[in-house]
């Protein structure tokens, strides 16, 4: 390969190695402290590397085509203490040093700070999400979407109801498993505002990586307005068409497992649809929200995403399914 | 060159300069999402942007977009040459765009619903329905 060519390839090839560098997913484009925080470890750790690979293999390249007398100096007892224990115990000291020093202030917890508690449920495959109130009450359910204040710190509550499941924003900080039968609590705080997705990141089942969710970082103001809307029970329809989806959804039996308030649909099984008008995504993370998205899933659910616990509903005509799908797209 | 633009093909090495010419062109039936039409009722490459995110995929099979494997539908494969859209109206280009927009308005009984697209979305997504031949 000539000397152009390579950096041809050099520079066709670049973009693919920050590929991972930016974007909604990545633990690179920091939206917080905590993400901050571990970036800066993963680059010490990433360079670091980079350089004692280099020095090896230049150290292993001198030692076999080096000149013979040259090549006798590593024979000298001192350079293998030096390069083969003091610098890799001295290197790697220092490494855990920094990251017990770097774990505490992620757990950090200071006495003053008054967090945005979230409980979050894994659930196979998808995340059921209760805000809670100053008093530790359930103040509303959500599902598959967290919304939080850009600056204030937010404690998750989490746990699962099946099997092991991790919890993950990249762009906000480390992940947490989910373990049944016991209460992780993960500290984030938000310093700019960004739409941001997570995921399982841990292998759950037959779904496992249609498992995600999206994190919506806002200003305090828009979040406290969406707080309120959401502690609200759903807005009654007046247009024909919508009651007829709403009475649709009532009488096929969807309020077995999906709960919409204001309404005598309280099924607990299944993700709560009162505001689900307003949500990014149907699916956990699959699919934005629209009439033509919610229709082709109650019909083909298990089609979408298969071995979901939601059945395929093959059982409208066109119209009834435009009309529980309109329904539920107005639900904002 | 003898003072003349273009490519010389005399010759063995001229064959050769020829092939490497035309080598894209074989390359371009390598990629299943362009349309051919030559319809101007839209921009096909955004009307393949707007369907997948508007994610017409999760009810049709639509060669092109990523994902689009839904059953829930009819295949879009081919769809330039069918005669009927849903064998129900005339698969002409102004009926299609009002059809990916606003499918009830045109066949009250279809399962289709409106759309969130707007006047020049719904010209692209026709243009590139339109391709698939």
């Amino acid at each position: 390969m000539s000397g152009p060519m390579k950096a041809a390839v050099f520079i066709l090839g670049a973009p693919l190695l920050c590929g991972g560098c930016v974007g909604i997913q990545s633990p690179l484009d920091t939206h917080g402290d905590h993400a901050a925080l571990i970036a800066v470890l993963s680059w010490v750790m990433f360079i670091g590397a980079t350089l004692i690979s280099l020095g090896v293999v230049g150290v292993t390249a001198y030692a076999m085509f080096g000149d013979r007398e040259r090549r006798a100096r590593f024979l000298d007892r001192r350079l293998i203490i030096g390069g083969g224990i003091l610098f890799p115990t001295a290197t790697l000291t220092a490494l855990l040093i920094h990251s017990l020093i770097l774990a505490n202030r992620l757990v950090a917890v200071t006495a003053d700070d008054k967090p945005l508690r979230i409980e979050v449920i894994g659930e196979q495959w998808w995340w059921r999400v209760h805000y809670l109130d100053e008093q530790g009450q359930r103040a509303f359910t959500t599902a598959n979407e967290v919304r939080i204040p850009v600056g204030q710190p937010i404690e998750f509550i989490l746990t699962t109801a099946d099997v092991i499941h991790s919890f993950w924003i990249p762009s906000l900080g480390g992940k947490l498993d989910m373990i049944p039968g016991h209460v992780n609590r993960l500290r984030l705080k938000a310093d700019r505002a960004g739409v941001l997705r997570g995921q399982c990141a841990e292998y759950c089942g037959g779904a496992h990586a249609l498992m995600a969710f999206f994190a919506v970082v806002e200003t305090p103001e828009h979040f406290a307005a969406w707080y309120d809307g959401q502690r609200t029970p759903a807005r009654q329809p007046a247009d024909p068409f919508l009651i007829k989806g709403r009475d649709l959804f009532l009488s096929s039996g969807c309020g077995g497992c999906h709960a919409i308030r204001g309404t005598a649909a309280a099924g607990v099984i299944g993700p709560d649809l009162t505001h689900i008008g307003s949500r990014r995504s149907i699916g956990a993370g699959l699919y934005p929200v629209n009439a033509g998205t919610l229709a082709g899933w109650i019909v083909d659910s298990q089609h979408l995403k298969p071995e979901n616990r939601m059945p395929s509903f093959n059982v409208f005509t066109g119209e009834e399914l435009r009309a529980l799908a309109a329904y539920l797209q107005s639900l904002k | 060159m003898n003072g003349r633009r273009g490519i010389d093909c005399r010759g063995a090495q001229g064959k050769v300069r020829l092939l490497l010419v035309c080598l894209p062109l074989l390359l371009a039936g390598c990629d299943g999402a362009a349309p051919a039409g030559g319809q101007n009722i839209g921009d096909a490459e955004n009307g393949r942007r707007v369907i997948a995110r508007v994610e017409c995929g999760v009810c049709h099979v639509i060669p092109g977009v990523s994902g689009a494997r839904g059953t829930v539908g009819p295949s879009l494969q081919g769809f330039a040459s069918r005669n009927f859209i849903a064998g129900v109206v005339v698969n002409e280009p102004a009926v299609l765009v009002q059809w990916v927009r606003d499918a009830p308005s045109l066949a009250p009984h279809t399962a289709m619903p409106a759309l969130p697209i707007d006047e020049t979305e719904a010209r692209d997504v026709a243009a590139y329905l339109q391709g698939l031949r």
